[in-house]
């Protein structure tokens, strides 16, 4: 199987999620400039971290219209996997691939830290290597990153299993003093519907290596490769 | 030049809808009553444009402006807008 990685102008863990994938997971990978339309014969598309275009208007909402972002959207309907980390994720909202919006963290600061997320469903080609209630040691680093959804929309979300990560405590438990940004309902991760694109504020390609303080995001990458060694 | 072929220019007013958390609204508040205004109630902090545009004498102008706040300069998930033609 084959990874991209897009470059938006601003993004700047590409080359981070660009190792995990060719040194750690040991998988074809490709960078993808933000002016192409194809995408190269990639499995699993990766909007990496950063701050594409400056976050200028809002985080993710210029991006959206590259020329590159109309394929990965035909791609994520026809269900490849799109994986949005952090300003990615954000891209994904704006995108509309994903339900809901990023408002600023209710501290108003730039949060860069280790937190602990709580693996909400396994059963998505993501996570398909943890299991369901598993606490995972990985960074975030973003301002806005406080999740917002209308309530019927929350509701859509946990009837769909759509809730993939949500922020904890060491134990697991998630309580408000876990919540890192004023997410709504502790969410860390959504996916869409159809399981095959997932958005997610903390960064799994910076804790990938033990070298860096924790290897948990390895699962997520692992996860990718197992979906398309071991069959859907 | 003919007023329908000149320039016009809009002025749009983008704000979080009500309900929605606004962490910098809330935070201007509390600097104003930590600098001794008691009386103000609430602050939603929000964005303005001026867009400058040339006029071709067949869409109405409403309808750009519309159409480009529905498209780029807001989040319909979280925000609301209204809009003047000043000129």
């Amino acid at each position: 199987m084959k990874f991209g990685v897009v470059v938006f102008p601003g993004s700047n863990c590409d080359y981070d999620a660009y190792m995990v994938a060719k040194n750690v997971v040991h998988r074809q990978v490709e960078f993808l400039w933000h002016q192409e339309t194809s995408l190269h014969d990639c499995d699993c598309v990766i909007l990496p971290g950063g701050f594409s275009y400056g976050d200028y208007l809002r985080t993710g909402a210029i991006a959206r219209f590259s020329p590159i972002m109309k394929r990965v959207m035909e791609f994520a309907r026809e269900g490849g996997l799109v994986a949005g980390i952090c300003n990615g994720f954000q891209i994904l909202l704006e995108a509309g691939l994903l339900p809901g919006a990023m408002l600023r963290n209710t501290s108003l600061r730039f949060i860069c830290k280790f937190v602990r997320v709580r693996v909400e469903n396994e059963n998505t080609p993501f996570t398909r290597k943890c299991k369901t209630g598993q606490v995972l040691k990985i960074p975030i680093a973003h301002t806005d990153g406080n999740y917002f959804i209308p309530e019927e929309g929350l509701n859509q979300l946990k009837e769909n299993d759509q809730i993939v990560f949500r922020y904890c405590d060491e134990k697991g438990d998630i309580t408000p003093p876990a919540n890192p940004n004023g997410s709504l309902y502790n969410i860390a991760g959504i996916c869409n519907r159809t399981k095959n694109v997932l958005g997610m504020m903390p960064h799994p390609e910076r804790a990938s290596e033990v070298i860096l303080g924790s290897e948990d995001g390895k699962y997520i990458f692992q996860s990718i490769v197992d979906f398309f060694s071991q069959g859907r | 030049m003919s007023q329908e072929n000149g320039v016009g220019k809009a002025v749009v007013y983008v704000k979080l809808k009500d309900g929605v958390l606004d962490p910098q609204g809330s935070t201007i508040k509390r600097a104003l009553e930590d600098m001794g205004y008691q009386g103000i109630k609430d602050i939603r902090f929000g964005k303005m444009f001026e867009i400058t545009f040339q006029k071709d004498g067949k869409g109405k102008p409403e309808e750009l402006i519309d159409e480009l706040c529905r498209k780029l300069l807001t989040n319909p998930v979280i925000e609301k807008y209204n809009f003047e033609i000043v000129q």
